[in-house]
């Protein structure tokens, strides 16, 4: 029987119709219903891997082949009786045809590449060829690139072409052209000089739709050289009165697009107010896209464009007061123009408060609670889309009350909303509603009513389907934490952790940590809860929330007792985690005095306990072990014998590793030669902890920039109190031999064993092979220098050295960092991490390029980072750099980078009048700052100047009657605001002192510019 | 904005920010295998590095949108449904194939509907009408093909 040569795209369209559903044709795709079709022809029947067939099909034994398929697709069941595939078969037999061409090319990824080499040739060959292409040719061509591309391969020929096509006067071969290019062009392809002179010419068109054509290409690459070239023609088109309406739209977001890439396309002056203006626009599609305009534009110049903030206003009230009605068809779903809408509240939470003008305001709060009213109201359709776009506006209506923060009425209102879709059916809703409520939690006027939802919140945790909801649940929960619920909440979250995801274990467990820490009232639940935590997600709890927990036991005499029996108890468990031993084994050695006295936890029966984990234990932790025993000896002189017993063991080959031998072996001798006293001083009790930010909090806050939900009492930041306990660690390395040179450094963790040493038996401290540098002698830190220059040697010691060249401009920065390896083997596991809190990033945004983790020996590496300033900030950021030099420990440098925020000065020039205004202008107490220093030796007043002038600011002469003064004038660019500042240096030769002064407008900055130079001439 | 099928064959694809291709293509991957391992019952937003993925499933077809962290979720999934109203109006009852054989037509409509990411004309009349008046100029100028190899 013949086969009548079939359509591949036919047979594809029956197959997607017919067949997709239960079977899948590319290769490694999966068995559906049916087995994956890969390969098909010249497989026998029931053969295709791991499908179970029936033994009708197995037992068939026929080929596939075009004949084959043929017979067998009119009637399946006809032809192999007892197969599981249900179909009824096609009777046409050009339909089978169709298919099984179909299959024959699917079937066969290579084919498919052959087929797409051969065509990508024959369209190469013709665009080569001598004949000229008419456009229609061309756009075939051109046209099938595309689809190939679009498949999935690789094209990298044809854009000439394209271009091409742009000039043409056929609007298909035109459209064609475009967007090819829109698709396929990078910014920065050679040939976009062309292109540009191309869509020059559309827009002068007198036809809209060239002109469209053209603005859409321009914003679909919107890159800077279409900003140049475009900078008059655009803004011309959006507020001309003859420009049509659809033009405008497009106009509108074509500026948008390439003002993002280009900041200063925009023309001020006149042209603010008649773009502010667009909002008044008749034609609700033109208002529509002009507002996403104007909200890029505000952000960048709040001030200039305050005017919109009326016109948004009543705006809005006209949409929400309007029924659906009467905005026709820009009505979504009954809900009128809401697309306008959400992007009307967007933009008024530009400002806060939104506007000053009582009347504006009450005419604000109308909208918003019109709209929350209207939540209330029967949906008037039940397509899921009316209730979404509903939903959309009033999320963001509550964005803009949250935003506002004075409304109470409001607050609770929305709070209430947010409430009832806690239970909604749509788990899109509840999503969103929880995210909402975290914010609402941190307002102090509605943190009360979202209290409320507790339950509702905590069963959501527990019940959530989907991970990214329970998520949600966990985050809201820790922002609703307070005093009052803070047992209830830790211990849920607590419960659930035994269930929780993997994907959110570790940030549950950062959350769980500070809450406790947070909110404790009583330091004996706060244990109980960490070791909890380490018990039921001992694999989750970093390094920093037990270090924590150690602190704070340590700090607190009064739970000391409490946190050794019950960590005592918690080890006795047959299997417990490692960090759980590592707290057991600190706590004990520290205060296992205090439950020595019960016979249960008698010293040995301590001591064994603890023992009876070493061995499963890490070398880190093994370390942190034999400290403890060490101290045991200190603690209970009955067990010596016993203790020492084990250092022996451990002080020969049968550890492997070397710090525990040498620590095995130290402590030994250390026992065996001290006498108590000595013993006794050396294995002192550890002193308080000094206090600090939460080191759990930092990092909670390093895992998820910009989206840790503010707790809402997070200022008041209660931690342990600091016991002012005289002894310091230092006070305790006085009693360590001089020769102990590693040993200032040992408290990097603030958690090291008391280093010891006697008579000239140098002893180690746990932590500085794992954690601290060498001391080096010969190192040079210059970075205070830095606030003066932009390029030099920024530090230097005998392996490394640290070059920066960097520039700034306006409110961004570019620095290169070059690391110089000066030795004669490679620097391995070169990590250069950047300090800087998230809450600092939000000030300053500072991105680092990572560079290769090897530096070879006499190499140099160049990382680049870029630097935003945002607001103005304190101090600079600093960047750690770990290496490994020969294998050996890490080493640590830190170095603070010259990112200080008189970098983001401009000079200004003025003359003595107007210096004179703005300086008496700048006579407020929090505005003006003064500091009196000695000068460095000898005074050195043409060295000031150059400081002064590398410093940033303008140097201005002949403004002070004296000579000797000198005075500044400079403006901060920051993105949020420009701060201007004004600076007076005073010498005093007799006392060779310096008198410095600072004006600026915030008090902020004129401390931060102060501390920066003060003791630096 | 990705179209992708269920097979995970990119369909059609739309990029507002500039990407060099390895990073497109590296997106396109992350991104298709994580949504088609998510449940149909799921929320149809996701965290995703530091913008949230907005998708939804139509027949075949997944319509998948990034967009950043404080934009509206519910009105981007309708954006998304005013798409595919559109193309659905203009093919008439629109399939993955018509996608597939008409993309360029696609692509037109999503212009009309957004530009430089911002949503352009919400009314779904003036976006057809726009559509429209490209045709009767294109018809005006070449008699109609097809461009299937």
């Amino acid at each position: 029987m013949g086969v009548p040569a079939g359509d591949v795209e036919k047979g594809k369209k029956l197959f997607v119709q017919r067949c997709a559903q239960c079977h899948t044709v590319e290769a490694g795709g999966k068995h559906k219903v049916g087995p994956n079709l890969h390969g098909l022809f010249g497989r026998k029947t029931g053969q295709a891997p791991g499908f179970s067939y029936t033994d009708a099909n197995k037992a068939k034994g026929i080929t596939w082949y075009e004949d084959t398929l043929f017979e067998y697709l009119e009637n399946p069941k006809k032809y192999t009786p007892g197969t599981k595939m249900v179909f009824a078969g096609l009777k046409k037999p050009a339909e089978r045809g169709d298919l099984i061409a179909y299959l024959k090319s699917a079937t066969n990824k290579e084919a498919e590449i052959k087929r797409i080499n051969k065509e990508l040739a024959n369209i190469r060959s013709k665009f080569k060829g001598d004949k000229t292409l008419d456009g229609y040719q061309k756009k075939k061509y051109v046209c099938k690139l595309l689809f190939i591309f679009l498949l999935g391969h690789d094209i990298d020929f044809g854009h000439m072409e394209a271009v091409n096509l742009l000039s043409s006067n056929k609007y298909s071969e035109k459209q064609i052209g475009y967007l090819f290019i829109s698709v396929l062009v990078n910014t920065n392809s050679d040939l976009i000089k062309l292109i540009i002179q191309s869509i020059k010419n559309d827009l002068q068109s007198r036809n809209p739709i060239h002109v469209n054509l053209a603005l859409q290409c321009i914003a679909n690459i919107g890159s800077r050289d279409m900003a140049e070239a475009f900078s008059n023609e655009i803004p011309k088109l959006l507020v001309s009165g003859d420009t049509m309406d659809v033009v405008k739209q497009s106009a509108a977001l074509c500026l948008l697009r390439l003002f993002r890439t280009c900041p200063d396309i925009i023309p001020g002056g006149e042209w603010t107010s008649r773009i502010i203006h667009l909002l008044n626009d008749q034609h609700m599609g033109v208002v529509t896209a002009a507002t996403s305009l104007i909200d890029a534009l505000v952000k960048k110049n709040p001030e200039e464009y305050k005017g919109c903030v009326s016109l948004a206003v009543s705006r809005l009230s006209r949409i929400v007061t309007a029924s659906y009605t009467d905005l026709q068809d820009y009505t979504y779903y009954f809900v009128p123009a809401p697309w306008l809408s959400v992007k009307l509240l967007r933009l008024l939470q530009n400002y806060n408060p939104p506007t000053e003008d009582p009347g504006v305001r009450g005419r604000l709060n109308e909208c918003l609670e019109t709209i929350l009213n209207k939540a209330q109201e029967p949906p008037k359709s039940k397509k899921v889309q009316h209730s979404n776009a509903k939903n959309a506006v009033l999320f963001e209506a509550i964005n803009l009350i949250i935003h506002n923060d004075s409304e109470a009425s409001l607050l609770v209102r929305a709070c209430n909303q947010l409430g009832q879709f806690l239970s909604n059916r749509e788990t899109n809703l509840r999503y969103l509603a929880l995210e909402s409520m975290c914010h609402l939690a941190t307002s102090e006027f509605s943190h009360e009513a979202v209290k409320k939802h507790q339950e509702v919140v905590i069963l959501s945790m527990k019940m959530e389907k989907d991970v990214s909801v329970r998520q949600q649940a966990v985050d809201l929960l820790y922002a609703m934490c307070d005093r009052t619920n803070a047992e209830e909440i830790v211990q849920e979250m607590l419960n659930y952790l035994e269930t929780a995801d993997y994907s959110i274990r570790e940030e549950m467990v950062l959350k769980v940590a500070i809450l406790a820490e947070k909110y404790a009232t009583d330091y004996t639940w706060y244990v109980d809860v960490i070791l909890n935590l380490i018990r039921i997600a001992g694999d989750y709890v970093s390094e920093e929330v037990w270090y924590r927990v150690i602190q704070i036991v340590i700090n607190r005499e009064e739970v000391q007792g409490y946190a050794a029996k019950t960590v005592f108890e918690a080890l006795q468990a047959p299997a417990c985690h490692e960090n759980m031993v590592k707290v057991g084994g600190y706590i004990l050695g520290e205060f296992g005095n205090l439950i020595a006295g019960d016979s249960r936890s008698a010293p040995m029966v301590q001591f064994k306990l603890l023992h009876s984990k070493y061995h499963l234990c890490s070398s880190m932790t093994r370390a942190l072990l034999l400290s403890t025993y060490i101290k045991f000896i200190n603690l209970f002189p009955e067990i010596r014998g016993t203790i020492q017993d084990v250092f022996r063991q451990h002080s020969n080959l049968r550890s492997a590793d070397a710090e525990l031998q040498q620590r095995a072996s130290e402590y030994l001798q250390l026992s065996i030669v001290a006498s108590t006293d000595v013993l006794a001083t050396v294995l002192e009790e550890m002193p308080s902890f000094p206090e600090r930010e939460s080191s759990i909090l930092a990092v909670l806050k390093k895992k998820k920039p910009g989206r840790v939900p503010e707790n809402a009492e997070i200022r008041d930041n209660k931690s342990p109190v600091p016991n002012s306990h005289a002894h310091t660690n230092n006070a305790q390395n006085n009693h360590t031999s001089s020769s102990n040179n590693a040993n200032a450094s040992s408290d990097l963790l603030g958690l090291s064993t008391p280093p010891a040493s006697q008579s000239g038996t140098l002893i180690d401290v746990l932590g500085d092979i794992y954690s601290t540098a060498n001391g080096n002698s010969n190192v040079v830190n210059n970075s205070k220098k830095f606030v003066f220059k932009n390029n030099g040697v920024l530090f230097e010691n005998d392996l490394l050295q640290i070059g920066v060249k960097s520039e700034f401009r306006q409110n961004l920065g570019r620095l290169g960092l070059y690391y110089g390896n000066k030795t004669q083997t490679a620097l391995q596991n070169f990590v250069p991490t950047l300090q800087w809190s998230a809450e600092d990033a939000l000030k300053l945004n500072v991105q680092i390029k990572a560079v290769e983790p090897t530096l070879e020996a006499g190499a140099q590496i160049q990382q680049l980072l870029t630097a935003e300033c945002i607001d103005h900030y304190v101090g600079a950021p600093s960047i750690i750099i770990s290496f490994r030099v020969n294998g050996g420990a890490v080493q640590k440098i830190t170095v603070n980078l010259p990112l200080t925020v008189n970098k983001f000065f401009e000079p200004t020039e003025m003359n003595a009048e107007s210096f004179f205004a703005r300086w008496r202008n700048l006579g407020g107490e929090q505005q003006r700052a003064q500091r009196v220093f000695k000068a460095q030796q000898p005074l050195d007043l043409p060295g000031a100047r150059n400081k002064l002038t590398g410093f940033g600011m303008q140097l201005l002469d002949s403004i002070d009657p004296n000579p000797d003064n000198m005075v500044c004038a400079g403006i901060i660019h920051t993105q949020a605001h420009k701060v201007g500042c004004l600076l007076r240096l005073e010498p005093n030769k007799q006392a060779q002192m310096f008198r410095l002064t600072i004006r600026s407008s915030l008090e902020a900055v004129t401390q931060e510019i102060c501390e920066l130079l003060v003791d630096q001439f | 904005m990705l179209l992708f099928s269920r097979q995970g064959k990119l369909r059609l694809q739309k990029w507002y920010v500039a990407h060099s291709d390895k990073v497109k293509k590296k997106i396109t991957r992350e991104l298709i295998t994580t949504i088609l391992s998510r449940k149909p019952k799921m929320c149809s937003f996701l965290e995703w590095k530091d913008c949230t993925i907005v998708y939804k499933r139509y027949a075949s077809l997944y319509f998948c949108c990034a967009i950043e962290q404080n934009d509206n979720e519910l009105l981007t999934l309708e954006v998304i449904h005013r798409y595919v109203e559109l193309l659905d109006k203009y093919f008439g009852s629109v399939c993955e194939l018509d996608i597939i054989f008409n993309f360029e037509k696609a692509y037109f409509i999503l212009d009309e509907l957004l530009v430089g990411g911002e949503i352009q004309e919400t009314s779904k009349k003036n976006v057809l009408k726009a559509i429209a008046a490209q045709d009767v100029l294109q018809e005006v100028s070449t008699p109609d093909d097809s461009y299937d190899i």
